[in-house]
C-alpha cells in the first residue's frame, strides 16, 4: 500500500505503524460519571466495518506524524489522508 | 455408509460406483431448535457435538458459501495445546484430546498426525519462560519437554544454531502436537452431523436476525426467514459484520493473515518448528510442501489477501532460522480474515440478546481449537451453561477486567 502523506507525498506503508480506528483520538473524559463504561467502549469495542474505515497510522520511519487514513478494508484502497492533529483540532473547534 | 478398510476394498472391486455423497443438500425447513450461522470447522463441530453428545438433532448449519470455504481452508493446519494461562490451557488440552480420538469418533480420516511441535528459544530469559509454560501445560494434563540445544540439534540439525544474533538455546517440545488435514476435518464433521439429522445449508447468506421483544427468534437469509429456538454465530472474520445485524459492537477487529506453501520436497522438516526471535512457524505437508507463516499484516482488512512487506518479513525470518529454505520456490500464498480479539483469546458466550449465542475472537489460533470450540459451543447452546474448560471466555470480560492476555500486549489486536 502507498499512503499519500499530506506533507511528504506518496510513501510506502512499510514506513508506518498501524494503531487502529480513528475514534481512538476521542479519549473520554476521565472525570465523567460513567468514565469506566466510556473507557471500556473506547479501549475495547470497535465498529470493525467491512468497507470504508478511518484509522490512525504513525509515520515511524519518517516525520513521526500521526495520520488519519481513510481506507477501504475490502479493497485496501486509500481515499483520503489527513494529519491527525488537524482532524483533532477541527473537531475541538467544531464543538 | 460406514467407512472402513472393508468398504474401501469392496468399492474397489465394484469400480467405485456406489459411493454416496457424504452429506445431503437439504432445503431449509421453517424452524429448527438450533441454527448455527457459519459452516466452517467450528460451526460444523458445534452441530456435530450438539447431535452426537447433547442429543439435539433438529439443527441447521447455514453457510454463505460452501462449507470450509473461509478460514477452515486457509490455515496452516497446526494442532497443539501449549498455552500458559489457566483460562486457556485446559480448553486447548481438551481440544488436543478430542483431536486424538477424532477420526474414530466421526469415522473419517482427518489425517491427524502427532509429529510434534517445537518452540525454539534464543535467550536464557526465554528458556525460563518456556520452562514455566511447560510446567503450566503439565499441570493441565498436557505433555511438554524442555530441550537443550543438543536435543534440538538431534531433532532438527538443519537450523541455524550458531546465529550471531539469535543462537538457539533450546526449545519447548510438545510431542502430541502436530498437524491435521483441514478440509477433512470440515468434511468429517459435516458428514457426522448430517448423518445424525443436521441440515447443512450451503449458499445461503444470513442477512439479519428475527427479533421479537429483544429476543432472537431466527435468522433472515437469502433463502427466506428461518425460525429457531436458539441461534449460534460462529463466523470468525465476519463476526463484526454478522453481529452488527443484532445491533452489537464487539471487542474484535478483523485483520488479514497470510500463509505460504513451497513446491513439494522430500521429507526434511520433522514436525512443526516455531522461531522464538521472530514470528515464524513451519511444517511440511504430506505432499511435501513447506507450509509456513508469520505475523498478521497488522491493519484492519476483510480482503483475504495481504501485502508484500509481510511476505518479505516472513521469508526473512524463515531464512534466519532455516537457511536451506532459500533454495525452495514458493508455490502459493493466500490470506484469511482473522477475528482478532482485544486480548488475543476467544469468546464462547451468550450475548445480551436472549436466544443469540456467539463464538468468535479466535485470532489466528482457531484451527487447533476446532474440536473443543465446537464441543464447548454445543455445551453452551444445549445447557445455557459454559463448559467447565471455557468458563473464562466471557464476552463481558473486557468490561470486568478479567482478560486472558497470553502475550501481555494489551488491547492492541495487531500485536497479539
Amino acid at each position: 500500500m502507498i499512503i499519500n502523506h499530506p506533507l511528504l507525498g506518496p510513501r510506502d506503508a512499510q514506513e508506518f505503524t498501524y494503531f487502529g480506528d480513528a475514534s481512538l483520538i476521542n479519549r473520554p473524559d476521565w472525570q465523567a460519571e460513567d468514565a469506566a463504561e466510556l473507557f471500556y467502549e473506547y479501549l475495547h469495542v470497535r465498529d470493525n466495518p467491512a468497507g470504508e474505515h478511518r484509522e490512525l497510522w504513525y509515520h515511524e520511519h519518517g516525520d513521526r506524524s500521526w495520520l488519519v487514513v481513510t481506507r477501504n478494508t475490502l479493497t485496501h484502497e486509500i481515499s483520503k489522508v489527513e494529519i491527525a492533529r488537524d482532524v483533532a483540532l477541527t473537531r475541538r473547534h467544531g464543538q | 455408509m460406514h467407512y472402513s478398510a472393508w468398504s474401501l476394498f469392496w468399492q474397489g472391486l465394484k469400480g467405485n460406483t456406489d459411493w454416496k455423497p457424504a452429506w445431503r443438500e437439504p432445503q431449509p425447513k421453517g424452524r429448527y431448535d438450533v441454527i448455527i450461522v457459519g459452516g466452517g470447522g467450528h460451526g460444523l463441530a458445534a452441530a456435530y457435538y450438539l447431535s452426537s453428545v447433547y442429543g439435539i438433532t433438529n439443527v441447521a448449519v447455514i453457510e454463505k458459501g460452501w462449507i470450509g470455504s473461509g478460514n477452515a481452508g486457509r490455515n496452516t493446519t497446526i494442532i497443539r495445546s501449549n498455552y500458559l494461562l489457566p483460562g486457556n490451557e485446559p480448553f486447548y488440552e481438551l481440544s488436543m484430546k478430542l483431536w486424538e480420538g477424532l477420526e474414530q469418533d466421526f469415522n473419517f480420516n482427518a489425517m491427524v498426525s502427532q509429529r510434534g511441535v517445537l518452540n525454539l528459544c534464543h535467550t536464557d530469559g526465554q528458556r525460563d519462560a518456556y520452562a514455566r509454560r511447560g510446567n503450566a501445560m503439565l499441570m493441565a494434563g498436557a505433555d511438554a519437554v524442555l530441550l537443550d540445544p543438543v536435543g534440538v540439534r538431534r531433532m532438527c540439525p538443519f537450523l541455524d544454531f550458531d546465529n550471531a544474533r539469535f543462537p538457539i538455546k533450546g526449545g519447548l517440545w510438545q510431542k502430541r502436537g502436530g498437524t491435521a488435514r483441514h478440509d477433512a476435518v470440515v468434511w468429517g464433521y459435516a458428514r457426522g452431523a448430517d448423518s445424525r439429522g443436521v441440515d447443512i445449508i450451503q449458499n445461503c447468506e444470513v442477512t439479519g436476525f428475527v427479533m421479537e421483544n429483544g429476543v432472537c427468534k431466527g435468522v433472515e437469509t437469502s433463502r427466506g426467514t428461518i425460525m429457531a429456538g436458539k441461534v449460534g454465530v460462529s463466523v470468525a472474520g465476519s463476526s463484526g459484520r454478522v453481529m452488527a445485524g443484532a445491533g452489537m459492537r464487539l471487542p474484535i477487529e478483523s485483520h488479514v493473515l497470510q500463509a505460504f506453501v513451497s513446491e513439494g520436497l522430500k521429507p526434511i522438516i520433522p514436525g512443526v518448528v516455531t522461531y522464538g526471535a521472530g514470528h515464524f512457524y513451519i511444517s511440511q505437508s504430506d505432499k511435501g510442501g513447506l507450509v509456513f507463516g508469520g505475523d498478521i499484516d497488522g491493519y484492519n482488512s476483510y480482503a483475504q489477501r495481504g501485502n508484500l512487506p509481510v511476505v518479505e518479513d516472513v521469508c526473512e525470518s524463515g531464512m534466519a532460522l532455516v537457511p536451506m529454505i532459500g533454495r525452495a520456490r514458493l508455490l502459493r500464498m493466500w490470506g484469511g480474515v482473522m477475528d482478532m480479539s482485544m486480548d488475543g483469546s476467544p469468546i464462547i458466550d451468550k450475548t445480551p440478546v436472549d436466544g443469540l449465542y456467539f463464538n468468535g475472537g479466535w485470532c489466528y489460533g482457531g484451527f487447533k481449537a476446532t474440536p473443543a470450540s465446537g464441543y464447548c459451543f454445543a455445551h453452551l447452546l444445549a445447557t445455557d451453561v459454559p463448559h467447565p474448560t471455557a468458563t473464562a471466555y466471557r464476552l463481558d470480560r473486557f468490561r470486568t477486567g478479567a482478560v486472558i492476555d497470553e502475550k501481555g500486549a494489551g488491547a492492541q489486536p495487531n500485536l497479539h
